[in-house]
């Protein structure tokens, strides 16, 4: 393997994305309403990634996401430390990296932010994984607040008429849950607003992510890393609505200048899986040396993914298939299919796969995925083991020969 | 004891016990969890048969399941695609765990037997909409068996197979009380054969054997002697060798909370009921596994009273390695027990392990010390 010369893009550095500052601001601002909100005499609820975060928006609770928290304690390389607490306390190093640091940090009260406020309430969603139930079992006896679950029953080949009823019986259960914990009565009037406001911010994030078709890509899956945490945790707020049409102005923008994430771009890949949060510089740099842009991926996508099944007038009705068919809580030949869609939406020329110890309904199936795009298309696709948070499972050396080796061929099949 | 030994010999050659179901002609239906609606399977014509892996090399299934996954799935899979398994005519999988719902999605996609059916069970079991959501699943999971056999189910059909279960399970139930009675009663490893095979052989055969074990345990005063007794908790236990070991180092097993053990078993259908939910009822009243939810502290109360019910003087963990639910479970399990001087200890294992060397060891250690 010859090594590689990066001669050609040392000389110019990429155009910083403006609005990465403001959005930074708009993160911070959260965060510190979040951990003031006692003083404020606001209650906190603790959500899942994939959890319905509307009805307390509407309900004036202010939603905290430890994987969102999870993913900054990777970000800043707190992981390994907190991950090795989470195992003195008798926690299997296998298990899901982001139960692991936020169960240690609990106690610790540690991470890059001091820890998390102290939740009011405990909201589970487990259309992701079976993990969030176990990971908030813990939390919920840890500090001996009320948990809801929202059991969305995975739809392997079909979203059936029980799982509809039964899902929408629970979103009710899930306002009577609020409303027996706040003692207030439900807002239904201003859950009309939020619904409306969470569905256009779902439409623009599709549109931010869409702005990557163009060649060359005004962003990479990097930047939607980032740019991902507004939907998530500010989903039902006039901020990520007003925030995402700024940023997709700056996107068309960038296309119109010809401005892109990687200089001179060649070659556009595609992502699949969470990001590696303590590698994510190095990764971008390693594919942007061979002109290379991860132009979208398969993990930011999933919080507009499903917006097909959502009215806007009829929120609450909808949200159920919608919270229920989303990514990762279908089956594996569905998940397959949405892959081969955004190769083609974003004429990628490659697939990278991050096999991720940590999140097992992503990454079991992912071999049986990979299988189809190599029969459908004829696209490389390279598969790297890593884990988000947890930088004891990622071999730099080895991972960036396996990417010099796969950018070699992708090279050599558009010569 | 004689019929003792048509469980060794019936888990030792599954093939064989396999052919022999296939000769009264009926269709076996395997299934990967205690969750699995056996009743109906059997009701429907079926044979229901529980899986598991023949813990031979990992070769096939390395190209559908990456290392980190459990032994039992990888396992399974790869007995599946290397067609140690061809005497299945369908499969079901009941909604367990993050791996099994991708192994469901896998077998699924390979297409290798005739039926198949997801069976998607409520996570949580507390609510009424779960238990109607329960019920809901009962009746879509019949509606597939009757459009496979073409036949309908009766509610005859359904409480013979509720009286079948109930007598397998009540004399099941009872061997394991005249275990913790008298330990020397029967062998660890003869127990775990009487389990195992109570998931693999034919229902109708149980049926017989089984109240006969029960009258010859009966019969039989084994002396005392003096022994600790243990509680084992985990997924499954398929190594007859650790029952083995753990009585060689001065231990017996007297009870014990895993899927393929008490709670698999215990807990009697009602009978005269409507049969689609007794059955789902049963579910729902049942010890919980941890990948189901009916209380954040439910897991803890039982394994202290089942510890404590056996008089036991020590529980053991068995945990399958890479399997989330359980290794979510035990930190707290383990508190709950330390806070009721229950001495415990916690062993990882692969479901593949053959050589359990330095295991013994472990054991050894932690029965003479308690
Ligand atoms: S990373 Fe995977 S296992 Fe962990 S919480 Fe997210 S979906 Fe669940
Ligand atoms: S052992 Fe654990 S991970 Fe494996 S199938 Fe059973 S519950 Fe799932």
């Amino acid at each position: 393997m010859p090594k590689h010369k990066s001669d050609n893009t040392s000389d110019t550095k990429p155009v910083k994305i403006k609005s990465a500052k403001k959005m930074r601001d708009l993160m911070t601002t959260y965060y510190l309403d979040a951990l003031s909100a006692k003083q404020n005499n606001k209650l906190v609820a603790w959500i899942t990634s994939g959890g319905p975060v509307e009805p307390l928006v509407a309900m004036d609770i202010i939603p905290v996401y430890p994987e969102n928290h999870g993913a900054m304690i990777g970000s800043s390389k707190m992981g390994e430390d907190l991950c090795i607490k989470a195992e003195d306390m008798g926690y299997s190093s296998d298990l899901c990296s982001y139960a692991r640091t936020d169960i240690s940090c609990s106690v610790v009260k540690g991470g890059p932010i001091g820890g998390l406020p102290e939740p009011d309430m405990l909201i589970c969603c487990n259309n992701i994984c079976g993990t969030v139930l176990k990971w908030y079992e813990v939390q919920a006896r840890f500090y001996n607040v009320p948990l809801f679950i929202l059991d969305t029953p995975i739809c392997h080949t079909q979203y059936s008429p029980e799982i509809a009823k039964y899902v929408r019986a629970q979103i009710d259960e899930y306002i009577a849950f609020l409303e027996n914990v706040t003692k207030r009565k439900f807002n239904y009037n201003k859950m009309v607003q939020v619904g409306k406001l969470a569905f256009e911010g779902q439409l623009l994030w599709q549109k931010v992510l869409d702005t990557t078709a163009h060649r060359p890509s005004p962003m990479s899956a990097f930047d939607a890393f980032f740019f991902l945490a507004l939907i998530v945790t500010l989903r039902g707020t006039q901020i990520a609505v007003d925030f995402y049409k700024e940023l997709i102005e700056e996107m068309e923008q960038r296309s119109k200048d010809g401005i892109s994430a990687v200089k001179d771009e060649k070659y556009r890949l595609l992502w699949d899986n969470l990001p590696v949060w303590y590698q994510l510089k190095w990764l971008s740099g390693k594919f942007s040396e061979h002109n290379a842009c991860l132009v979208a991926d398969t993990y930011t996508s999933a919080w507009c993914g499903a917006i097909k099944y959502i009215d806007e007038n009829n929120f609450l009705d909808s949200i159920a298939e919608a919270y229920t068919r989303i990514y990762l809580n279908i089956g594996v030949d569905q998940m397959a299919d949405q892959v081969l869609d955004m190769i083609k939406f974003y004429d990628a020329d490659g697939f990278v796969m991050h096999s991720n110890r940590s999140c097992k309904p992503y990454s079991f199936g992912q071999l049986d995925i990979m299988n189809i795009i190599k029969e459908k298309t004829n696209i490389p696709v390279l598969m790297i083991e890593a884990d988000m948070v947890d930088p004891r499972n990622f071999s730099q050396s080895q991972i960036e020969t396996r990417i010099d080796a796969f950018m070699e061929i992708i090279k050599q099949r558009n010569h | 004891m004689k019929e003792i030994k048509v469980f060794h010999k019936a888990i030792n050659h599954v093939a064989d016990t396999a052919a022999k179901i296939k000769k009264e002609n009926k269709k076996i239906i395997g299934y990967l969890c205690s969750y699995a609606p056996e009743e109906l399977i059997y009701a429907a014509g079926f044979h229901p048969m529980r899986l598991f892996s023949s813990k031979s090399d990992i070769i096939l299934a390395e190209s559908h399941l990456q290392a980190y996954c459990c032994s039992l799935v990888r396992g399974v899979l790869e007995d599946s695609l290397s067609g140690r398994l061809d005497f299945l005519d369908g499969t079901i999988f009941p909604h367990t765990c993050d791996s099994i719902q991708r192994l469901s999605d896998i077998w699924r996609m390979n297409e290798k037997y005739e039926f198949f059916a997801d069976v998607v069970l409520p996570a949580k079991l507390n609510t009424a909409s779960a238990r109607t959501y329960m019920l809901d699943v009962m009746v879509r999971f019949k509606n597939d068996l009757e459009t496979a056999t073409g036949n309908k189910i009766t509610d005859s059909d359904l409480h013979n197979a509720i009286n079948t279960f109930n007598l397998i399970r009540k004399n099941l139930s009872r061997i394991y009380a005249l275990k913790s009675q008298n330990p020397n009663i029967i062998k660890g490893a003869d127990l775990y054969a009487i389990v195992k095979g109570s998931m693999i052989m034919g229902k109708d055969e149980l049926v017989t054997l089984l109240p006969e074990i029960v009258a010859n345990l009966e019969k039989i005063n084994p002396p005392e002697t003096q022994g600790k007794r243990i509680v084992v908790s985990g997924s499954i236990c398929d190594s007859p060798d650790i029952y083995t070991v753990i009585e060689e180092a001065g231990g017996f097993i007297v009870g014990d909370d895993l899927c393929t053990g008490q709670r698999w078993f215990e807990g009697q259908i009602i009978e005269d009921q409507d049969p689609l939910k007794a059955i789902a009822q049963r579910y729902i009243d049942r010890m919980t596994c941890p990948a189901k939810h009916s209380s954040t502290t439910l897991r803890g109360e039982n394994i202290v009273s089942l510890a404590q019910n056996n008089k036991a003087d020590g529980v053991i963990f068995m945990l399958l390695k890479f399997c989330d639910p359980h290794a979510f479970d035990y930190p707290y399990l383990k508190e709950v027990l330390d806070k009721g001087n229950i001495k415990n200890m916690r062993v990882e294992m692969d479901d593949q392990q053959q050589n359990l060397g330095q295991l013994s060891t472990r054991l050894e250690t932690f029965i003479h010390m308690i």
